[in-house]
């Protein structure tokens, strides 16, 4: 009786399998709602963080590790004066209207992208290309002005993607790609609908038949829908003191990686007393970065000494070149001029980050004798107008989510006012130098030069809480660059 | 009757066009350039020049004023400049959740406050009186983003009744959108539930103790009929009042609950909106706020010469 009852039993939890195995469709929960689906006409990382990889691809892709690979481009050829790059495009991929993609396709996305009239974020990136030729279908052939070291990574960013001179206008609001995942459907406020692309060139790799994105904003409430299940996977929570408890629960993943978001406190070096690198270094001096991580990010955050990504080939640790230490901020302080005191501002956006740092910055300050008061000003908009734009701040603080943007430093006029002739030459030939050993070692030139010269207090990279269904597999750790690729994603059983 | 409705009219146009002045200044002296918002922190000079034509917003102010309100007496409320689609249609989709949501909560807050203050006031500092005054002072004193939050811990995380917010929008069916509205109009109604209980023990307090009733008592008329036929339809005068008072409330409140329960609705749409200076959107959805809070008052002005029947012949 019984023995026939345990094979009723199993029988019955093995026809149940195929329904449980039968899981396709994933939620994705994301912090902030994208303002268009068009990553190619605005900045917003949201935006990337849907529709990259997954509604749109490029000539080729960053990896989870952020190393350069194949995708529309099967491959390529760069003339060995760096200046010819050679296209061969993989054949028999379609856009998601159904028209086919070819070298024509490559040809307008990068003119559009360069034209004087174009709003792409990332015009730079474009800047060294002088043509763009189309011998056939199948190839594309660029020639740059000057050599650029980086020019393949930049084609795989989202400013970059391959849009159809037929849709491209309406990309904002209707995305059509070549990618994985088609357009289903956007409750603007609430949600993006994506379905499998049937005609996707690479089908085999798509396990997944349905995804959502889902907005959520505040941290309580994604933390709520995680748990409660609404959500099943949520790529970067913004509620480090809950994370913890996540990472104790085995029916989730959860993993603090990496993003591209440097977070420093920028310093006005043409301002008094920022002009002086004593006073700069001394205020790095007085700050404890693994403290202030405690603080502002529950101990989640790799401390950073210089402007570089600890998920880049090229970054160094710098973060001893000027380590915690009042004792000897105080004495440059006085070395300054400075040791009766001193008295700052910071202004600081309404991030839980940027706000929890400040006052942490401020309680370590104190220590060393230098009052930092705190002006609460509003991200973006008002932070841009006064600190951005302006100008008008002794100390501001934020995370530069860009990847790869130690460039901002050797910019003129940009809001840190700072002026250093060697690092912009030496910048200006990493960019060029197409050897890659070689142009790492400029690159680690580079991030010494900022960690000694303190044009702003670099302290944390802002770390990337990933926490997911613990049955979800192929989500990224790190974010190399701004991207929720879900291609590969999938339930086990 | 007719000239009061004629000369409440007129005026409610003239409001109506000093709003849309006051909403259009006060964007032109906000600090925040849309332009570099939408283009990040490392956009080169020239992008933002391109894409603030684009926006128009290299037209002079007059002119986009003008422009503003011609659309609107066409109909046309302008092209959202982050969601890059016309701003009606994004109204017109908020409004399916904030219409609902405000006018659950009005239901819920009326259908909570009459009984329970009438009964209130009806046998006063009895048992029922003392229960209501704990209410309505924990109401009024609790804000109802905190009430949001605790339903959230309660309802959706303990027990999973209800989902943790979002919406699935009416096409999933009548019964799962409800469910995502409930808890979010329960958390908005309560406070306004909490004033208007209050308001309306006073009012009725203040009726029973009027000669004409104490004089229908004493003709013989019980306490019941007393207060069906006398006392509740002159206590409804000040609670009308504050009712039309509190819409407002409900549209103003739907932005805190909204954003808490992450309701795409036009409160939530609305805090987007300022966030990314969409500045056409934000213009558009504070004169419809204020059009809808300026045609409720008038509303009510007119509710009261229906209930009030001295105001009539005076009109």
């Amino acid at each position: 009786m019984s023995k026939r009852f345990l094979a009723a039993a199993l029988l019955l939890s093995v026809s149940a399998l195929p329904a449980l195995a039968a899981q396709t469709s994933l939620v994705v929960g994301m912090p902030i709602e994208p303002p268009g689906l068009d990553p190619t006409i605005a900045a917003p990382v949201a935006i990337r963080e849907v529709t990259l990889a997954n509604l749109y691809e490029g000539l080729v892709r960053i990896d989870r590790n952020g190393k350069v690979q194949p995708l529309l481009a099967e491959s390529w050829e760069i003339s060995p004066d760096g200046l010819t790059y050679t296209f061969r495009l993989q054949e028999g991929v379609k856009f998601h209207d159904g028209s086919t993609f070819d070298s024509t396709d490559v040809k307008f996305a990068f003119d559009r992208a360069r034209d004087p009239k174009s709003t792409n974020a990332q015009k730079q990136i474009f800047a060294p290309i002088d043509s763009i030729e189309t011998p056939d279908p199948a190839t594309v052939v660029i020639k740059l002005k000057e050599t650029s070291g980086n020019f393949l990574t930049y084609l795989g960013w989202g400013d970059a993607v391959i849009v159809a001179p037929e849709t491209a206008a309406g990309n904002a609001a209707n995305p059509v790609g070549t990618g994985p995942f088609k357009f289903k459907s956007w409750t603007r406020g609430d949600r993006v609908e994506l379905i499998k692309n049937p005609d996707y060139w690479q089908k085999d790799k798509v396990k997944l038949e349905n995804v959502t994105f889902r907005f959520i904003s505040d941290s309580q409430a994604q933390v709520a829908a995680v748990r409660a299940g609404d959500v099943d996977a949520f790529p970067n929570l913004a509620a480090p003191e809950l994370f913890a408890e996540f990472q104790k629960d085995s029916r989730f993943k959860a993993v603090a990686g990496n993003t591209e978001g440097e977070t420093v406190a920028g310093l006005n070096s043409a301002k008094k007393p920022f002009d002086d690198v004593r006073v700069r270094r001394a205020l790095m001096h007085a700050i404890d970065r693994k403290a202030l991580i405690e603080g502002a990010y529950s101990g989640f955050g790799t401390p950073i000494g210089s402007f570089f990504s600890p998920n880049n080939p090229a970054y160094v640790d710098t973060t001893s070149v000027i380590p915690y230490d009042p004792a000897k901020a105080k004495a440059l302080l006085a070395e300054a001029g400075h040791g009766n005191g001193l008295s700052i501002t910071i202004k600081t956006p309404q991030m839980a980050y940027a706000s929890r740092s400040a006052e942490l910055m401020s309680a370590m300050f104190a220590e060393v004798g230098v009052e930092l008061k705190i002006i609460p000003t509003e991200f973006p908009a008002k932070w841009i107008e006064e600190v951005f734009k302006a100008k008008d701040y002794d100390v501001t603080i934020v995370s530069h989510t860009e990847p790869l943007d130690i460039d901002i430093f050797a910019r003129d006029n940009y809001y840190f006012n700072y002026k250093n002739d060697k690092f912009k030459a030496l910048i200006a030939d990493a960019a060029k130098t197409t050897d890659e050993k070689a142009r790492f070692a400029k690159y680690a030139e580079a991030q010494k030069i900022l960690a000694e010269d303190v044009p702003a207090l670099f302290l944390f990279q802002l770390p990337k809480l990933g926490v997911w269904n613990a049955k979800v597999q192929g989500m990224w750790e790190n974010s190399p660059i701004p991207i929720n690729d879900v291609t590969e994603v999938s339930w086990t059983e | 009757m007719l000239r009061l409705v004629i000369s409440r009219l007129a005026s409610l146009a003239i409001t109506l066009l000093c709003v849309s002045l006051a909403i259009f200044l006060i964007l032109e002296v906000l600090p925040g350039d849309p332009a570099a918002i939408m283009l990040g922190t490392s956009a080169r000079e020239d992008t933002l020049a391109a894409l603030r034509q684009e926006m128009g917003l290299d037209q002079p102010a007059l002119l986009r004023y003008l422009d503003w309100i011609g659309g609107l007496l066409h109909g046309d409320l302008g092209q959202s400049i982050t969601y890059k689609m016309p701003v009606s249609t994004l109204v017109a989709e908020r409004m399916n959740v904030t219409l609902p949501l405000s006018l659950l909560a009005i239901l819920i807050s009326t259908a909570l406050a009459l009984p329970l203050g009438v009964a209130a006031a009806a046998k006063r500092d009895g048992l029922v009186d003392r229960a209501v005054l704990v209410f309505s002072q924990m109401g009024v004193a609790v804000p109802n983003f905190w009430i949001g939050l605790l339903f959230i811990l309660f309802f959706s995380t303990w027990l999973g009744w209800f989902p943790a917010g979002g919406f699935p929008g009416w096409s999933a069916g009548f019964w799962p959108a409800f469910q995502a509205l409930l808890l979010p109009a329960v958390a908005l109604a309560l406070p306004q539930a909490a004033v208007l209980t209050r308001v309306t023990r006073s009012a009725t307090l203040e009726v029973i103790g009027a000669d004409f009733v104490r004089t229908a008592r004493a003709k013989g008329v019980d306490k019941g009929a007393t207060l069906r036929r006398h006392v509740v339809p002159n206590a409804l005068i000040p609670v009308t009042t504050i009712l039309g008072l509190q819409l407002s409330f409900f549209f103003g409140g739907a932005i805190l609950v909204e954003n808490v329960f992450n309701l795409p609705g036009l409160g939530r749409l609305a805090y987007q909106a300022l966030n990314q200076r969409d500045l056409v959107v934000i213009k558009d959805i504070v004169l419809i706020f204020s059009g809808l809070v300026i045609v409720v008052n008038f509303l009510v002005d007119i509710g009261y010469t229906i209930l009030d029947p001295r105001l009539r012949s005076r009109a």
